[in-house]
């Protein structure tokens, strides 16, 4: 197997494909006072991988909070692997920082496989970054993004914010 | 049609399968890493011998011109080029070139007989097209193997139309179900939509036993012969069937071309159904007349370069033989089936045996993703098909949502297919599964 196989399929995405974080959704999502739920079923029409997600978030003295990430799918190793990440990254986060780790996540599926220039930013990224390689294979990026595609419409759909993000 | 197909002694040699190979530019080349290319993908499209491409570069150098219209030498030189090249792909399937439309792909083909239909059920074409319209009460039935581009048109015109859709089942080795065609297609049945083959499972479809059913109860057959015709002799009128549609670039061809084929009488009661230039006779400000068909079906500028290498792609064919692609396929789907069935962990979508099947070969690798199992092939320089390959109803009755596949076509090698089985042995112990 050639060195950019090994590149692409990095242990941290088998293990996270293998053993997924945050699998499971709510058939009813448990109405709590304050908590608003979205969720977003996304499907990637190439391949037929598909992701349902649903997200809880509450208003705080911190502003915007995520509580919670759930989610159900199935598909390819780096679909499945990107969502449980994300879980990873975004559950108990506050709405600016998700959205700052969403937006340098597309970035870094931008960047070809050369990773980003800022380390700070790559570094908020955690197990994300290993999904560097991915971006050299423009056929796979759709797959890492499908979790995030669910979780900016989930968003949406919680009404906490009126409009998509940037 | 008999049940089983005859394979027939003669197949290509290794020399000729050597020269096939020369006639095609494109399987030279390496890909990342200095692999050399092994293509499985020619279900999707397949690749161009060099007498396509000199065909089409051939009439932009010598002969463009807009064709059926202008009275200068180009004009005629293109006119006859783009005629010449429909009678022979007419000639290759066994049909008149008075009964072949050209259209964009075999999409383009189905949803025109779709729309005609359409049209005649609102009373375009006046009495003649009455044997063509669709309403409630009426069926359409299609079958469960079919690709999105022969079961969605179908199910767009009955929700236009009122008319039900029905569809006949799929056996566990991928094989419609033609005990089903009794319980399914009755008086009420208007159109019986089939695939010749398969683009999943690679089976091929008992034709005589659906047009005989269909003849029986009056309805129209449409025979979806996209992966039949690059691959098998194929004999339109012997078949029998009201409608044929098919693609260039799945047949060696450009692609931007398709046809479609429906018997002359037919084709002369339907209704336009894409409509402007080219296709008119008399038009006033307040109504129009038609050309007799094929040119009524044949609106605005025409794809010509692309007509042109599609003739040149069946006479490459015809050359050929068709028999000996037939025996030499038969040939191939059989070391595919036996690559597939020699490493564990992997099963086959579809007949696991060679008889009336096509080298084309789905496939699930147990606890990996058709996406991963491409992945991996691809490293190794092997191109094979990834996902549910425009047929996911297939896919569901297989409880699949997504399937590997490889597809092979005149210019396959078995060394080519020693290099997937290879490819394949390696891809579940990538992922830390076991293997054996």
């Amino acid at each position: 197997m050639s060195s950019s196989m090994e590149q692409l399929y990095q242990q941290v995405i088998l293990d996270h494909a293998r053993f997924p974080h945050g699998r499971g959704l709510e058939v009813v999502p448990e109405r709590i006072v304050g908590v608003h739920t979205g969720e977003s079923h996304q499907v990637n029409p190439t391949c037929g991988d598909e992701v349902t997600l649903q997200v809880d978030v509450a208003h705080t003295d911190n502003g915007i909070v995520v509580l919670d990430v759930r989610w159900e799918g199935q598909g390819c190793s780096i679909s499945q692997a990107s969502v449980s990440v994300l879980h990873d990254l975004v559950a108990g986060n506050d709405l600016a920082t998700v959205d700052q780790i969403g937006g340098t996540f597309r970035e870094l599926m931008s960047a070809r496989g050369n990773g980003l220039d800022d380390e700070a930013a790559e570094d908020s990224l955690g197990d994300a970054t290993a999904f560097t390689g991915v971006a050299k294979y423009p056929a796979r990026i759709k797959c890492a993004l499908l979790g995030w595609s669910a979780l900016t419409d989930a968003l949406i759909k919680t009404g906490a914010r009126p409009t998509e993000d940037s | 049609m008999t049940s089983t197909l005859e394979v027939p002694a003669r197949t290509l040699d290794a020399s000729e399968l050597a020269a096939v190979r020369a006639d095609f530019p494109l399987l030279a080349r390496t890909l990342r890493g200095g692999r050399p290319l092994v293509y499985l993908d020619s279900g999707a499209t397949s690749q161009k011998p060099e007498v396509v491409l000199d065909a089409e570069q051939d009439f932009y150098i010598q002969r463009n011109a807009a064709v059926h219209r202008g009275a200068h030498q180009l004009a005629e030189e293109a006119t006859e080029a783009f005629e010449d090249a429909r009678a022979k792909v007419a000639s290759f399937v066994g049909v008149s070139p008075g009964s072949l439309v050209w259209t964009s792909n075999a999409t383009a083909g189905i949803n025109l007989v779709a729309y005609a239909m359409s049209n005649a059920s609102l009373g375009r074409g006046g009495e003649a097209a009455k044997r063509l319209a669709i309403g409630p009460g009426d069926e359409i039935v299609v079958t469960e193997a079919e690709h999105h581009a022969n079961l969605v048109p179908w199910q767009e015109l009955a929700a236009r139309t009122g008319a039900t859709l029905r569809w006949i089942g799929v056996d566990d080795d991928g094989r419609v179900r033609v005990d089903e065609l009794d319980t399914v297609v009755n008086d009420r049945t208007k159109v019986l939509a089939f695939t010749h083959a398969s683009n999943v499972t690679g089976a091929i479809t008992p034709v005589a036993a659906f047009v005989a059913k269909a003849r029986s109860v009056g309805a129209l057959t449409v025979l979806d012969a996209c992966q039949s015709v690059p691959h098998l002799p194929v004999d339109l009128t012997a078949l029998g069937v009201d409608f044929a549609a098919f693609s260039g670039h799945k047949m060696l061809g450009p692609t931007g071309v398709g046809a479609l084929y429906a018997r002359r009488e037919l084709l002369e009661a339907m209704p336009p159904v894409s409509t402007g230039g080219s296709m008119v006779e008399v038009v006033t400000m307040e109504k129009t007349t038609y050309a007799p068909p094929p040119q009524r079906f044949e609106a605005g500028t025409q794809m010509v370069s692309q007509a042109i290498g599609m003739g040149a792609a069946a006479s490459y064919l015809g050359e050929l033989g068709m028999d000996a692609v037939a025996a030499h396929e038969h040939h191939l789907a059989g070391l595919l089936l036996d690559a597939v069935a020699s490493v564990p962990g992997v099963r086959v979508i579809g007949p696991t045996d060679t008889r009336d099947r096509l080298a084309t070969v789905s496939f699930v690798v147990d606890g990996v993703h058709a996406h991963d199992v491409g992945q991996v092939l691809d490293d190794a320089g092997v191109a094979v098909r990834v996902g549910h390959h425009c047929a996911q109803p297939l896919h569901r009755r297989f409880g699949v949502a997504s399937t590997s596949r490889a597809s092979a076509a005149v210019y396959t090698t078995d060394e080519e297919i020693e290099v997937f089985r290879e490819a394949l042995a390696g891809v579940r112990a990538f992922f830390g599964l076991e293997v054996s």
